[in-house]
């Protein structure tokens, strides 16, 4: 039988890059506020999956050509990295580092380390759930 | 409301158990999710329950909830989550490999005797 | 450098994530497998000889100060069950690059290995309670996808039967450390000792007692103790030679670790009751253990079985509490870790070389391969205890301990169990390698000479560490004395 997804294509369309918006923000609030690498990462799979309900795997496969394990690979390199970074200053094993810089445009900046932990979070989040999502949705 | 935090992490566990004693694989792995949500609200409530405040601690915070139940949950979910996804791929390929579902037909003795 | 001791489990960390990317060209993997299996066995090997020289180590990660944040400890029984455990995955390592098949290389094999290894490094390294559940879960997680990797239908029907038991013995210690945490209120285990001796110290409440079964069950059930090793024969017998070997040398001793290091640290002034269930279920399993050992004609369930008579001895040896039998259990520990691991890879080599692991269809090997079969003799001498091999050692030190606390049963059962072990490990040598000999068709397409590097070299390690026992003894006795005084851990953990 052939269902008839207009509506949901064309409101995927749209809500897609809400989602994605929304999941990016989350990851940089979770600083201060709640938010992070984790739950950013699982609305971005989120905002995938809605895709992938409205259209069909092989679409999103040309949309997104990525592979996902080295997507949870890469998260993971950056995590550890970063936890291994404090190994060069002689600092207990995921010590961070952070400090206030000012930029031209942007203003007051307070960056810290922590983000570039929560980056790895977030690519494995999303590798690993659209890993799953592709081996048992992948097979007929 | 620790007794009724009780009476639920107590029917989770039981429904559990129900659950893990059947002999589909699928109600097999929903057995699994449904305990460790009971260990997880466990842990909540072993924490000790407060309602009312943030677990962040301020410099001068007046109230604060225990925040570390509350880490240690996030981390269980988080393994549990891993856990239940390559159970359930693992049930799905085994159901194509093996033809079954049925805990009962996967008894063999092969290799055991 | 203050961060040494974690070394040993960021190397295989990285290396596992790097192995990802490797998995077009296997044989880069063997590589990267192989140097960082190696460079961990030195790194754990100069953590070893800086515990001797200094002491407890501790690392107190992210800088969070000790009873708040995680740290990791490093006393001698930690360092030397790490230094063993990576070799004993540089040896399955070695053997893979022959043994295990290139599917199963291409299919992220050997990253597997690498997260099992940080995984049991880091449990045994590891100072804070949940994050043992963390790192038991990193070598669950890995051990899963060994087991399933393949996919064979019997790999398949005991994977679901292995990840089950599993999952709901993690839930148990979840609920376990949740009860743990409502009575002291803190996770990091040299705390949680001084928190649990101010409680007993005033009454003695059950909660302590309940707390002691639970985490017994637990890791009772990772430790395969009688009488939930159930799930053991049937999962240890379905994946691989090398992955068998890691999982009989590496898994169970998590569990026995697990439950030496909870005993010694948090129960140890409870009033007696765990003391006696733990002798009483060391001695039933044991028993156990033998039966299943002398009743199968299957070499890979014969070694299985041995396994749990290995647990059962070790955790007499704990059980009884005091240091005599401790250095015995630790001795016997890492002698057992080293030969079950060339045990099984010798067996897995018989069983290729014979086309399956049924002992009535072996026979004659010694004819074609002297090395293997000599070798094998050798193993099993070690395994039951001769001397001057190395469990003789351990053994002699566990019985002894068993005497002087006037555990007179127990310790004669241990003394006759390793006749027993004798007999059916012997059972494999004379029909396997002794008798008439067969021709197999398998046998032509088994790199064999290749294949012995690994059991020789681990046989070898075997003897040395049981004719060297005088070397070797101070670092033993210093691991027990940690293990008997807990205030060396909490010492050096709480900086007080």
């Amino acid at each position: 039988m052939k269902t008839n997804d207009l509506i949901l294509q064309t409101a995927t369309k749209l809500i897609l890059f809400l989602i994605v918006l929304f999941s990016i923000y989350i990851f940089f609030a979770g600083h201060y506020t709640p938010g992070g690498g984790f739950v950013g990462g699982l609305l971005t799979s989120g905002a995938i999956l809605l895709l992938l309900l409205a259209f069909d795997l092989k679409m999103v496969q040309n949309i997104l050509p990525f592979n996902y394990l080295y997507m949870v690979a890469l998260g993971l390199l950056f995590a550890i990295g970063t936890g291994a970074g404090a190994l060069l200053f002689n600092t207990p094993f995921l010590t961070h580092a952070f400090g206030d810089i000012h930029l031209p445009v942007l203003g007051e900046l307070h960056l810290h380390t922590a983000t570039l932990f929560d980056l790895g979070v977030y690519l494995v989040v999303v590798g690993v759930t659209m890993t799953i999502i592709q081996t048992i949705g992948g097979d007929e | 409301m620790e007794i009724l935090m009780a009476f639920i992490i107590g029917i989770l566990f039981m429904s559990a158990t129900y659950l893990m004693l059947s002999r589909s694989i699928v109600r097999i792995i929903i057995g699994t999710t449904v305990l460790s949500h009971g260990a997880h609200l466990l842990i909540l409530t072993m924490g000790g329950l407060k309602g009312g405040s943030a677990p962040l601690v301020g410099e001068n915070a007046s109230a604060y909830t225990d925040p570390l139940p509350q880490a240690l949950i996030l981390t269980a979910i988080v393994i549990a989550f891993g856990v239940t996804a390559l159970f359930l791929v693992l049930g799905y390929r085994s159901y194509k490999e093996l033809g079954t579902d049925n805990m009962e037909k996967l008894r063999g003795t092969e290799g055991n005797d | 450098m203050i961060n040494f001791l974690i070394l040993p489990i960021l190397i295989p960390l990285i290396t596992g994530v790097l192995l990802i990317f490797a998995n077009k060209s296997i044989k880069l993997q063997r590589w990267i497998a192989g140097l960082s299996a190696f460079l961990t066995v030195i790194v754990a090997a100069l953590l070893v000889q800086k515990v001797r020289n200094d002491g407890v180590q501790t690392l107190n990660l992210s800088n969070w100060d000790a009873p708040f944040g995680i740290t990791l400890v490093s006393d001698m029984f930690s360092a030397l069950l790490v230094l063993t455990t990576s070799i004993v995955a540089l040896a399955c390592v070695i053997y893979s690059f022959k043994g295990i098949g290139e599917d199963r290389e291409k299919f992220h094999y050997y990253s597997a290995v690498n997260f099992l290894i940080v995984g049991v490094n880091g449990a045994f390294t590891t100072g804070d309670i949940f994050n043992l559940f963390v790192f038991f879960e990193v070598m669950l997680m890995s051990s899963y996808v060994l087991i399933i990797l393949g996919g064979t239908k019997i790999q398949l029907r005991e994977s679901i039967k292995y990840i089950l038991v599993n999952v709901i013995s993690s839930a148990l210690f979840v609920i376990s450390i949740a009860y743990l945490y409502s009575v002291v209120g803190t996770l990091n285990i040299a705390h949680i000792s001084v928190r649990l001796s101010e409680i007993s110290g005033v009454s003695q409440p059950g909660i302590i007692t309940v707390l002691g079964v639970l985490f017994l069950i637990v890791f009772g059930l990772k430790g395969a103790i009688f009488p939930l090793y159930f799930w053991l024969p049937g999962s240890y017998y379905a994946p691989p030679a090398p992955v068998m070997a890691l999982f009989g040398a590496l898994l169970t001793k998590v569990g026995v670790y697990s439950i030496t290091r909870t005993y010694s640290m948090f129960f140890y002034q409870e009033s007696g009751f765990i003391q006696q269930l733990l002798i009483i279920l060391a001695i039933l399993t044991v028993i156990a253990g033998i039966i299943g050992a002398l009743a199968y004609w299957d070499v890979k369930k014969i070694v299985i079985y041995n396994i749990i008579v290995a647990v059962g001895v070790i955790l007499f040896g704990v059980a009884t509490m005091n240091i005599d039998a401790l250095t015995g259990s630790v001795f016997y520990l890492i002698h057992d870790m080293i030969i079950k691991a060339a045990l099984f890879l010798l067996v897995g080599l018989m069983a290729a070389i014979a086309g399956t692991s049924n002992l009535r269809s072996m026979g004659g090997m010694i004819k074609r391969y002297p090395g293997l079969g000599w070798t094998f003799f050798l193993a099993a001498l070690a395994l039951s205890g001769i001397p001057p091999l190395s469990g003789f050692v351990g053994k002699l030190l566990i019985v002894q301990g068993g005497f002087s606390s006037e555990h007179y049963w127990g310790a004669a059962i241990v003394l006759i169990s390793s006749l027993l072990v004798l007999i059916s490990i012997m059972k494999i040598f004379i029909n396997g390698i002794w008798g008439k000999p067969r021709s197999f068709e398998t046998e032509n397409s088994v790199p064999y000479r290749k294949l012995m590097i690994a059991p020789v070299m681990l046989v070898v390690l075997s003897i040395f560490y049981g004719v060297g026992a005088d070397f070797v003894y101070p670092y033993i006795s210093q691991a027990a004395e940690t293990l008997t005084n807990a205030n060396i851990y909490i010492d050096a953990v709480l900086k007080e």
